[in-house]
């Protein structure tokens, strides 16, 4: 099938105000008889949610946790981005647009990222009037910050809790709704594949995770917006529930799976500390704000900082190397995250790393501290200064907090085109679980854009496009042949898990999975490397169904069992990462290939032969996947080596 | 450095199960590890041994998502302040400890299993009335109404709650009181509540009721346990806030 993104015609900047006015309704009266199924509730499936039910379609909404106020975009800190251009300091649409593109390193379509500019405005409007509590200056208007990878100040946020905020205002728009009757929740319940009927998405398979009982779910139409899949490496900064399930079961239903290589190394993160370890910590970019990073010009101050015999402020400011203040003076320590991340792990690599693994440089708060007061200092971090401590048993005002990279975002995801569907007639997906927005990296405060940005703005209308020939369709019955073997299919992985009688956990896998992934297909790839990952996964894989132990019954709250089906798909997910690696032959935004650098180390694109979304077609777990292309067409935006010097 | 410690853990096998406290040793805990990486590994011990692992509710692991709650040593989210169980470390212990790790306990949170609860009565409080009701689309531009810094910086107090439950753990009458006036708090603070302060204030107090929690005798247990030190202020005002209420309802 060849890819259509169904990009409407017309310049940049009207493109999707004239395609709204022409995308066809559906009446309030038929709307009442429409049932949409949400997968998710963080910002994006909350949002969506809340505003299809507000207009009154007949929402079912979906969430593993026990309440959807816990998803995960609840943990994101920094802040939001909008084009508001509230500072006066010549932000626009366009330029917002234009860091996207050139952020994400010229690997996103241009009409997705536009519109997403356009609605981010709408966004900040929205959530004020919910009550969402942003920072304020003293004059009582909107206060914003800067993010990595721009020279404006753009970003909105509640201290280090802007996701938090952001999601308890689509929680709060979602709780009107269901207790208007327009959606109904359905907490503790997992998806566990979607039903495809005569060709459309017509429904899932959930199984309520307190009764283990297996439930059937129709709908006109179903929105997965599930979040990423950063848990593929085990260690990430993504919550321990967060997985690739509802996307992978919808790719093995025929939806396409695009640029899962492109994975996010955030740079600002607490250093693993041993095997124990069940999750990374990030620490906000915002950090970077005021925060230096540096570690020794000499090996011998980094061997002894690793031998425990110096600290930082044993080296003299003579010996600190800024390393991103002299690579890249223009952006300094604010340059997009996989310069950052890349560049701590070079110097890592080179042997200067600041902790007894050798896997960690200094962010260091003294020069701002001497320049701003130790008050205001707190005042802006405070919170993530504690979090810091709580962890890491360090203070951070008198020493510099110790950070490496941590997986924390996969731009990579479910294809849509420009409505949000899928392959899959009637099936969508928004938010970070669909690959449209950021291109091969995304820039800082631009998830939680992303997310609202799809779940209010745009989903709401452009599902409307398809609804509209659904209105004489009637209600969609559970008992069809389509469902029989859809949950027989569910049944049976269930069953074949829970009568292993293997003898490991489900962590022994998942760990070894993510140091595959890690060593592999992580901050920097090659060849050799992702081919060999490729056989490793095949065979843990094979031991995981051979071998994995889940005690228990199917029948009752199975924690085990959880996890044991996520893992599954990772280990099938996992290799198709890979795959897309070896085939993407430059190095781009998050994925790095170590044959295609330049003579600086800095990534290197060949766009004659990638301006191309790479969007993989299901054959079977041990058969390969179908490549398809979407070639990329730059009309606005003219594609250049990204510099940040 | 490792430690070993001894846990006493409530097991219970579904909200009819009568429950009791089941011993269990664990060695060569690193003090580096979160206090639910011991968990972790005391499950992954358990499975080897062919023993039911023991459920609790957990997510984001960073303190935010409200999701996990023990009662470790006679507190919600055991010893420390201003901290979740999953912020705890095990650096807070002593080699040869024995910490007991019970559930929440409260007649509107029933247990599903071992230490995990239902805490869906508070999405219904906030479904009777924790919202601004204003549909997508219809909103002005942000900046139309200046709000006072130091009344958003005090919503944004309030608004902090991540609704795991502390406070009620903590409440010898198990009453949601903090957590409800958090709410009504943030909104009473901002101009864009005010229009449905009257019917948010008696509707959630009602709901609240309605759900089996218990009433508020200001002890103070709530703040002093609440992970997110979420002050009695806010008890203050939603009083003011259901006094108002009361008098001006036209209902």
């Amino acid at each position: 099938m060849a890819l259509d993104s169904k990009i409407p015609k017309g310049s940049i900047d009207k493109k999707w105000s004239q395609y709204k006015s022409e995308i066809k309704l559906v009446n309030p009266a038929n709307k009442r008889h429409i049932n949409v199924i949400v997968v998710g509730t963080g910002l994006a499936g909350g949002a969506a949610a809340a505003s299809l039910g507000e207009m009154g379609y007949n929402v079912k909404a979906f969430c593993f946790q026990d309440s959807p106020r816990r998803a995960h975009s609840i943990a994101a800190q920094g802040g939001i981005n909008a084009a508001k251009n509230y500072q006066n300091d010549g932000d626009s649409v366009y330029r917002l647009f234009y860091d996207t593109i050139k952020g994400g390193d010229y690997r996103a379509r241009e009409a997705n990222v536009h519109r997403l500019a356009e609605v981010s405005r709408n966004i900040i409007d929205q959530c004020v009037a919910q009550g969402v509590p942003f920072a304020r200056e003293y004059g009582g208007y909107l206060d914003n910050r800067s993010f990595g990878g721009v020279q404006v100040k753009r970003t909105f946020y509640a201290k280090g809790q802007t996701g938090q905020q952001l999601l308890l205002g689509a929680y709060s728009a979602l709780s009107r709704q269901i207790a208007a009757k327009t959606v109904t929740m359905y907490n503790r319940h997992e998806m566990l594949d979607v039903v495809i009927v005569d060709g459309k998405a017509r429904g899932i398979i959930a199984r309520n995770l307190i009764t283990g009982e297996i439930e059937r779910h129709s709908a006109h139409a179903v929105v997965l917006a599930t979040g990423g899949y950063g848990n593929v490496f085990f260690l990430s900064t993504n919550a321990m529930g967060s997985n690739v399930s509802a996307a992978w079961k919808a790719h093995r239903k025929g939806a396409y799976f695009a640029n899962p290589c492109y994975t996010q190394i955030h740079p600002t993160c607490l250093p693993r500390s041993g095997d124990h370890q069940s999750k990374l910590t990030l620490m906000s970019e915002s950090l970077r704000n005021d925060g230096r990073i540096w570690v020794p010009k000499k090996k011998e101050d980094a061997e002894a900082i690793q031998q425990g015999k110096k600290n930082a402020n044993d080296i003299p400011e003579e010996d600190r190397d800024f390393y991103l203040e002299r690579r890249y003076p223009a952006f300094g320590n604010l340059v997009p995250r996989d310069v950052a991340s890349r560049a701590a792990k070079e110097r890592c690599d080179a042997g200067y790393g600041v902790n007894q693994t050798g896997e960690a440089v200094y962010l260091d708060f003294g020069y701002a501290i001497k320049r701003m007061g130790k008050d205001a200092i707190e005042a802006k971090y405070g919170n993530l200064f504690q979090m810091y401590e709580k962890i890491a048993d360090e203070n951070p005002y008198e020493l510099p907090m110790k950070i490496y990279p941590a997986v924390h975002y996969t731009m990579g995801g479910v294809w849509v085109d420009y409505d949000l569907m899928t392959t899959v007639p009637g099936l969508y997906c928004a938010g970070e679980a669909n690959f449209s927005d950021h291109g091969a990296n995304r820039l800082g405060a631009s998830a939680l854009m992303q997310g609202l940005a799809d779940g209010y703005f745009v989903l709401p209308y452009t599902i409307g496009n398809y609804l509209a020939d659904e209105i004489r369709t009637g209600t969609i019955p559970t008992d069809s042949p389509e469902f029989d073997k859809a949950e027989a299919e569910v049944k049976g992985t269930i069953d074949k898990l829970m009568n292993n009688n293997g003898t490991k956990p489900v962590d022994y896998f998942h760990k070894l999975l993510g140091s595959e992934m890690w060593e592999k297909c992580g901050m920097a790839r090659n060849a050799e490397g992702l081919k060999s990952a490729i056989e490793e996964i095949q065979k843990i894989r094979k031991d995981f169904w051979a071998n994995v132990k889940i005690p228990g019954s199917a029948n009752a709250m199975n924690p085990e069992l959880e996890k044991a089906l996520r893992v599954a798909d990772f280990l099938e997910l996992g290799e198709l990462m890979c795959r897309d690696a070896l085939m993407r032959e430059e190095s781009c935004g998050g994925h790095f290939r170590e044959e295609h650098q330049t003579e600086e180390g800095e990534a290197l694109r060949h766009d004659d032969k990638f301006a191309f979304v790479g969007a993989w077609e299901f054959k079977g777990t041990d058969s390969e996947p179908t490549l398809h292309k979407e070639e990329l067409v730059y009309e606005n935006v003219e594609m250049k080596q990204r510099s940040y010097k | 450095m490792d430690i070993n410690v001894t846990l006493k853990v409530w097991r219970q096998n579904g909200p009819n199960d009568k429950g009791d406290f089941k011993e269990y040793q664990i060695n060569k805990v690193s003090t580096d590890s979160s206090f639910l990486e011991m968990m972790d590994m005391l499950n992954n011990q358990l499975i080897e041994n062919g023993e039911d692992p023991i459920a609790f509710d957990h997510d984001c692991r960073e303190g935010i998502c409200g999701m996990c709650s023990m009662y470790i040593n006679g507190r919600p989210h055991g010893p420390g302040d201003g901290i979740t169980t999953c912020q705890l470390h095990m650096r807070s212990f002593k080699d040869g400890d024995t910490i007991y790790i019970e559930p929440w306990r409260a007649t509107a949170f029933p247990i599903i299993k071992d230490l995990m609860v239902d805490r869906t009565a508070f999405d219904k409080i906030m479904q009777a009335g924790g919202f601004v009701s204003v549909n997508t689309g219809s909103a002005q531009d942000a900046n139309n109404i200046p709000v006072r810094k130091e009344d958003a910086d005090e919503a944004f107090k309030a608004a902090a709650c991540i609704g795991c439950g502390a406070c009620v753990a903590a409440c010898k009458n198990a009453s949601a009181m903090l957590f409800t006036s958090a709410k009504v708090s943030q909104l009473a603070l901002l101009p864009q509540g005010q229009t449905e302060a009257t019917e948010r204030a008696l509707n959630m107090v009602a709901e609240m009721d309605a759900q089996g929690f218990g009433a508020c005798t200001n002890t103070g247990a709530c703040m002093a346990e609440c992970p997110k030190e979420i002050s009695l202020e806010h008890i203050a005002r939603l009083n003011r806030e259901y006094m108002a209420a009361s008098l001006t309802s036209r209902d």
